[in-house]
């Protein structure tokens, strides 16, 4: 299928082996990437909390390059645009005398936004477009005896309503069931679908560390091997800084944490290497026997 | 008639001994409230049940309480409703969270909701002079203010705010909601002295965590949240108030970082969040973080080409929209709380098993 690919901005800057990943694990999937490298940023909230309207913009104008292209949808890699960009996309739907005004001023770039562009974060696409069952089908070496903490991202499962949670979209259960198909085991601990701390960390950022160290020492105590998530600001806060993180909670972490198209990737047999597992500051290597867990179940 | 099975936390402080699980099962229709579940077993099976109600139609905001993990009322949630929310089997009832136990289901509210509340002053302090009839105001300025007025002080956002778990001076969605209900009344004189008060501190609008608990939790939808927002976006906007805790700069040296680059450029969003590289304030954050930063550029994670140099420029046209909007002489806030939805969705926008996919981003 072909995609109007949004990567986001930290997939680009601090994260890199996000970007990256997402480009090796594509052609596995039958995914053609439509870059929107015209695109500017989604706002994580801070534009919108700015001014509403702005960001309203911005992403309408992400929105329209998408519908440029011959993408069967949009797709991000990141759950934080994912729920910037559909806060403002619920805004811009509701209301045909907003959008005009909103249209009015991407008119100056030549562009228009029309109404209903369909957005989904990969892990949406995973499950939804792709199929479990498919996924399945493409595992070349199963995620056995690795143990695996989901870890969402507040913007991908709230507010239920606009990000589509409903009996037939269990979107907030997603990440386990994607983790199963690979072949790992689900963890289940108390952080899952809490908070990284990460929009918050100039401002307390010791109550944003806590956050960060509270869920890693939380999947730790339920035995997870590593994290994995949607989304790269939670893994700024939960991998990058991790070392402080510790600190503020007051014992020894030492988690890796990985990216969704990673774990994907490593299922699909991709090497750590090729996934860039290398860039993370908790090194997966350090705590994860590949040739125990992963490498053992391709060989069984 | 269909029959419950409810888990209730049991804990009374005063016994001495450790919360327990208690378990009932009662006979009713399942459009009957999680409440009349409670009080059936109460009053059929044991009788030290502890829950506080009053008005039983969702008013009065007593019965807050955690309903298969999840905050709200116990009045107007309907027994199946809440059987289906969880595994299907029990329906499992706990107190709300972020607040001690007085008893069973009944917290103290006293001990930080209401404390909470008091701390924000939640009463008009008016305009002199005071007209000697009624105030007179635009329709639309206190149509702006009925969604915080809408709060019954329940407590289910305090109950779920990630924040406060971390944090428990934080004032709080509820508290803050509040603060918005006067400073968007055009009839109170002290905007600027109570957004000075939540913005400087260090425990106010800004540990707000942006992480949508509260208007998931909330019966009423109040948005705490976007109450919180809207504070923030008067305070750093109309009043350009610059609080100690990087709140206000923080939002500044974001909106200008996408303005120039279009794109994040985080290397210089730290710095500037703290008031720009060579400000006193930064300074001891940089060198705490310079660590990380070591690791990161041994992992090549963050590369010196791309922390020093800006590799993206904002295009033409994202500087032209920046510039028209933040030129504009007021800003143009949509609520849907409001103005309702006028356009109503498309089938199946967003469905992937609708067909709808098909069109997909081309429509």
């Amino acid at each position: 299928m072909k995609v109007a690919y949004w990567p986001g901005c930290v997939s680009r800057g601090f994260t890199p082996e996000l970007h990256g990943a997402m480009a090796a694990v594509a052609p596995l999937l039958d995914i053609e990437l439509i870059e929107l490298d015209r695109g500017a940023c989604c706002g994580a909230g801070v534009i919108a909390e700015h001014n509403q309207e702005l960001a309203d913009t911005l992403n309408a104008r992400t929105f329209a390059l998408a519908q440029q292209t011959d993408g069967e949808l949009m797709m991000n890699i990141c759950s934080t645009c994912q729920g910037a960009q559909s806060e403002c996309q619920e805004r811009l739907d509701a209301n045909a005398e907003y959008r005009e005004h909103v249209n009015a001023t991407l008119a100056g770039g030549g562009l228009r936004y029309e109404k209903g562009v369909v957005n989904k974060n990969f892990l949406w696409v995973l499950v939804e477009e792709i199929g479990l069952e498919q996924l399945r089908s493409l595992v070349k070496r199963p995620l056995a005896n690795l143990r695996v903490g989901p870890f969402y991202g507040c913007y991908i499962v709230r507010p239920a309503s606009r990000v589509g949670i409903d009996h037939e979209h269990p979107r907030d259960k997603y990440l386990g069931q994607v983790i199963e198909a690979l072949g790992g085991t689900v963890i289940d601990y108390a952080g899952s679908h809490k908070c990284c701390g990460f929009p918050i960390i100039t401002m307390n950022k010791t109550a944003s560390l806590m956050q960060a160290g509270r869920h890693i020492g939380d999947a730790i105590d339920a035995d997870a091997d590593c994290l994995v998530t949607p989304c790269p600001l939670c893994h700024l806060n939960l991998d990058l800084q991790q070392p402080l993180a510790a600190g503020v909670v007051g014992r020894e972490l030492g988690l890796p944490v990985l990216h969704l198209p990673q774990l994907v990737g490593l299922a699909l047999g991709l090497t750590p290497k090729q996934l860039g597992m290398g860039r993370h500051i908790v090194k997966p290597r350090a705590v994860i026997d590949w040739s125990q867990s992963v490498v053992a179940g391709a060989a069984a | 008639m269909a029959e419950f099975k409810l888990r209730l936390r049991r804990y009374d402080p005063e016994s001495g001994e450790p919360p327990y699980w208690d378990k009932h099962t009662v006979e009713l229709d399942p459009h009957r409230s999680v409440l009349d579940g409670i009080l059936e077993a109460k009053d059929s099976q044991d009788g030290t049940i502890g829950i506080r109600c009053s008005c039983r139609q969702g008013i009065c905001g007593s019965c807050g309480v955690r309903i298969n993990g999840k905050p709200g009322l116990a009045c107007n949630t309907h027994l199946d409703e809440a059987l289906a929310r969880g595994d299907g089997q029990e329906i499992v009832v706990e107190p709300m969270g972020n607040m001690p136990v007085i008893k069973d289901l009944i917290v103290d509210m006293d001990a930080v909701h209401w404390r909470k509340i008091q701390s924000v002053t939640p009463w008009l302090l008016p305009r002199e002079p005071v007209p000697e009839r009624e105030y007179l105001v635009a329709r639309e300025a206190m149509v702006d203010v009925t969604q915080s007025m809408a709060c019954i002080q329940c407590g289910a956002c305090v109950s779920d705010c990630l924040a406060m778990e971390v944090d428990p001076l934080f004032t709080g969605p509820a508290a803050l909601a509040k603060a918005y209900r006067f400073v968007g009344d055009p009839r109170d004189s002290e905007h600027y002295e109570r957004l000075r008060y939540v913005a400087e501190d260090p425990h106010g609008m800004y540990t707000c965590t942006h992480c949508f608990k509260c208007v998931d939790a909330c019966p009423k939808d109040v948005n705490p949240m976007g109450q919180i927002m809207r504070l923030r976006r008067i305070a750093g906007t109309d009043f350009e108030i610059e609080d100690r805790n990087n709140g206000f700069r923080h939002e500044h040296a974001f909106v200008k970082n996408i303005h120039r680059n279009g794109l994040l450029h985080e290397a210089d969003l730290l710095p500037d969040s703290y008031g720009g590289k060579f400000d006193p304030r930064a300074l001891p954050e940089l060198l705490s973080s310079i660590p990380i930063v070591i690791k990161g550029v041994l992992r090549g994670k963050i590369t010196p080409t791309k922390a020093l140099l800006h590799p993206h420029k904002a295009s033409k046209d994202v500087r032209a929209i920046f510039e028209r909007i933040e030129g504009e002489p007021a800003r143009y806030e949509l609520n849907l709380y409001v103005t309702g939805t006028d356009d109503p969705p498309l089938q199946g926008a967003g469905d992937a098993d609708s067909g709808a996919a098909t069109e997909g981003a081309k429509r």
